[in-house]
Parts: C-alpha cells; structure tokens; sequence
C-alpha cells in the first residue's frame, strides 16, 4: 500500500517538476486529501518526498540530503502533536454526542404531565442553563380531585446531577399519590438520596398537595427556597415557609408541613433559586423585583406570567442565566 | 470570579479565612483546599466568611460535604462572620440548625 503511494507521489511530483502547471499542482492538492485519509504521518511524506526525488534526479549535493533528514526529524514530534489533537476532538465528538444521548433521555424521563384541576391554572417553565438540567419538576396526579408537585434542585451539576435526579424520579413513582403528603414524600425522598449519593450533592425540594375540592394546598420543604403565596384580596405577598433540612444531608431529618387555603384570583409561586438568585453588573435582583413583575400580569392566565417573568428577568441579566431556572404558578380561578 | 481561600492548621486546629465569591467556577477551590484536612481526627475547623460577597448552592454544598466529613471524624466545624445574604442561604436548607454558624447582623448585598 504505502509503496503504491509512493509511486503516485513520485508520478505526481515528476509532472509538476515537468511543467509547473496550476492542473498539477490541483492533482497534488487532492492526492493530499488522500494521504490524511490513508493516515500518513507529515514526516512520512517527507520521507516519500526525498525519496521520489532520489529516485528522480539521483546525486545531488550533500546539503540538500541533511536538510531533509532535518526536516523529518522535526515532523516527528509535529505529527504526534497532530495525532493527539485528533485523537482529542474525537473523543470530544464522542462525549457531545454522548452528552445530546443523555439530555435526550432526561427529557424523555423527566417529561411530566400537568394535572387537570377544578379551578386552578396552572402555568410552568423550566429551562436549563446548559444542556443538561439541574432542576426537577414532577406532578403527581390520578385525576381523582388532588395533585401533588414536586419542584427540586439538585445541588451539583451536569451529568452527576442528572442522574441524581432520575433516582428522584422513581422515589416520587415508588410513592404514587396524589394525596400522599409531603413530609412523608420528602422523607422517602431524603433517605433514598441520602443512601445513594455522594457527600457533596444534595437536593432542595418543595412538594405541595393540592386538595381541589377545598382550594387547599399542603406543603413542605427541604431545604428549598420557599414559595411564595400572592392574597389577591390584600394585593400581599408572603413566603410560605416550611422548614426542613436539605435531602441527602441527614437520615434523621424530620420535616414540617402546612396548609393554606386559596381563594379567587390568589397565586402559588414555586421556583428555584435560578429565579431568585440572578444578578447583573447592578448586583442582585431582588426578590420585589419578581413580584412586581407578577403583579403586573396577576390577571393573565398562569402561563403568561410565568413566561413574564422569564422573559424580563433574561432581559435584566443580558440573556445570560447562570442557573437553571424553573418556575410553577398555581392560580385559583 | 475570584476567591482567596487561606487555611491554616496547626495541633488539630484549622483556622481558614475565605474572600470573594463562591459559585460553581470557584467552588473547586475550596473544596479541592478543605479536602486536605477533612480526614484529621477531631479537626476543630473555624473558617471565617466575612469577607465572602457571594454564594450560591454549590458553595454550600462544599461547606456541607466538609462538615459531613469532619463530623463523621468527631471534629467540628464553625462558620463565622456570616453576612445577611448566607445567613439566609444556611436558614432555608435548614443547615442554619445543624452547623455551627454564626452571622455579624450587617446586610449583606
């Protein structure tokens, strides 16, 4: 094989050194294209160069000889340079392809049906800040008058983080209703993720229940920014908070629950802290920030103001989340 | 995008100092400066944070692996000059009530 090749190359190079014509010259250019293909090292050209030109013109002086025993020693290291590179941006190629595989099947996992409730709107939006997501958001429901959410943020990223969050998933399927109630949720959840992960990840978790019948909705947290609950009637906004230690950190955390009732036209706003913690050269958004964005849209469908709010807090911070951003509202209507 | 992360030990006793911002780009800093020590038996480790403008989960997720660690060593780790902002961050994950912290009451921003 490699003979042949030289063969051609010193065919090629003879007609070149004949004519010097442009038609040469393009003949060359391609039979280069073949030598990559072939994986012929530069200093093997080189090689096949002096060669052809031994061949060719025989005695030459000694000075042109040394020069290209120079020149080959030299592309030795350049072409092992040039292999390692392009071993590296294969490997490269593997890991994005790899990468698009695994984010593909955290959406195909994670994919989560919005439950249908007697007067509640409910509006979500959750998109990560890279490829994958760090954040979680899960309904529970069996279209039996009750719903369970489940909005969490897995503390580490990428990959690991992705994977944490499918154990989620199946602890929260394990569990199953739609009325189960969150600090017995959050306790399950806390004891398989403390089990199963590693020391430095951890996961916040905010579940509700929501009675639909009463407009009631139970909730507890672990260790997740609280929600927030918006009194239509006293045009207020207040943190539910409920407290509770992250998953993941100790066997033995015990956590809180409580309820509010909603009347017309309240809000439930559940997110994570991608929503509240954005920042830009002024510094950090404030929390009053958001709910004045909420306040304007307080009469449009849920949905729309989730998708408000997204959109001008992007605006604020110049397209450039640094974390992922999740948010539910639950509206009664 | 820059932390300062000083620790110094001696007879079992860490005493850290940590300045500027922990995200997810700095944070492998200081884990990769705590992890030197977290096998001690009994570390008592004070690391002082009062100069720390910024910090987000991942941050206190290297706090909380550290304190995992020397805890389960019978050290002890306390977390001093908290500013408004981390005290807060340590209240909602309900790590305020397990660590041992302590804040200095000015705002933080």
């Amino acid at each position: 094989m490699i003979h042949e090749i030289e063969n051609q190359y010193k065919e090629i190079l003879n007609e070149y050194m004949k004519k010097q014509s442009e038609q040469n010259l393009y003949v060359g250019q391609n039979f280069s294209r073949q030598l990559i293909l072939e994986n012929i090292a530069p200093e093997e050209v080189i090689s096949m160069h002096k060669g052809a030109i031994q061949e060719l013109y025989g005695e030459l002086p000694d000075v042109v000889w040394h020069s290209f025993d120079f020149l080959i020693e030299m592309m030795i290291s350049y072409g092992l340079a040039l292999q390692e590179r392009q071993s590296l941006l294969r490997q490269q190629e593997e890991l994005k392809v790899e990468m698009d595989l695994a984010a593909n099947v955290q959406e195909t996992l994670l994919k989560t049906k919005l439950p249908l409730l007697e007067g509640l709107d409910i509006g979500l939006l959750s998109i990560p800040a890279r490829k994958m997501n760090g954040d979680y958001i899960y309904f529970v429901s069996e279209h039996d008058g009750y719903a369970g959410v489940a909005v969490a943020d897995v503390i580490g990223k990428g990959l690991p983080a992705a994977l944490c969050m499918s154990m989620i998933k199946f602890g929260m399927d394990s569990l199953s209703s739609s009325q189960a109630l969150p600090k017995d949720v959050l306790s399950v959840i806390n004891r398989i993720v403390e089990k199963s992960v590693d020391d430095s990840m951890f996961v916040s978790m905010f579940y509700g229940s929501y009675d639909a019948k009463q407009a009631r909705l139970t909730y507890g947290s672990a260790g997740h920014e609280p929600a927030i609950l918006y009194r239509a009637k006293d045009s207020e906004f207040t943190e539910l908070y409920s407290k509770g230690l992250l998953l993941g950190v100790s066997p033995a955390a015990v956590y809180e629950e409580h309820t509010v009732d909603l009347e017309k036209g309240d809000l439930v706003i559940m997110m994570t802290d991608g929503v509240t913690e954005g920042r830009n050269e002024e510094g950090f958004i404030e929390r009053e920030v958001i709910y004045e964005l909420i306040e304007r849209k307080k009469e449009q469908p849920a949905q729309t103001i989730v998708q408000y709010v997204y959109d001008e807090l992007e605006r604020m911070q110049n397209a450039q989340f640094q974390d992922d951003f999740t948010l539910v509202i639950y509206k009664k209507v | 995008m820059n932390i300062q992360v000083d620790l110094t030990e001696s007879n079992n006793v860490l005493e850290g100092y940590i300045a500027g911002e922990i995200d997810a780009h700095t944070a492998p800093v200081l884990r990769g400066k705590l992890e030197n020590y977290q096998s001690y038996q009994g570390l008592e480790a004070e690391l002082d944070l009062s100069d720390v403008n910024y910090m987000d989960s991942t941050g206190l997720g290297v706090f909380v692996a550290f304190y995992k660690s020397v805890n389960s060593n019978g050290g002890h780790v306390k977390l001093k000059g908290l500013s408004a902002r981390l005290k807060r961050l340590f209240d909602i994950t309900g790590l305020g009530d397990i660590m041992d912290i302590e804040s200095v009451g000015k705002e933080g921003n």
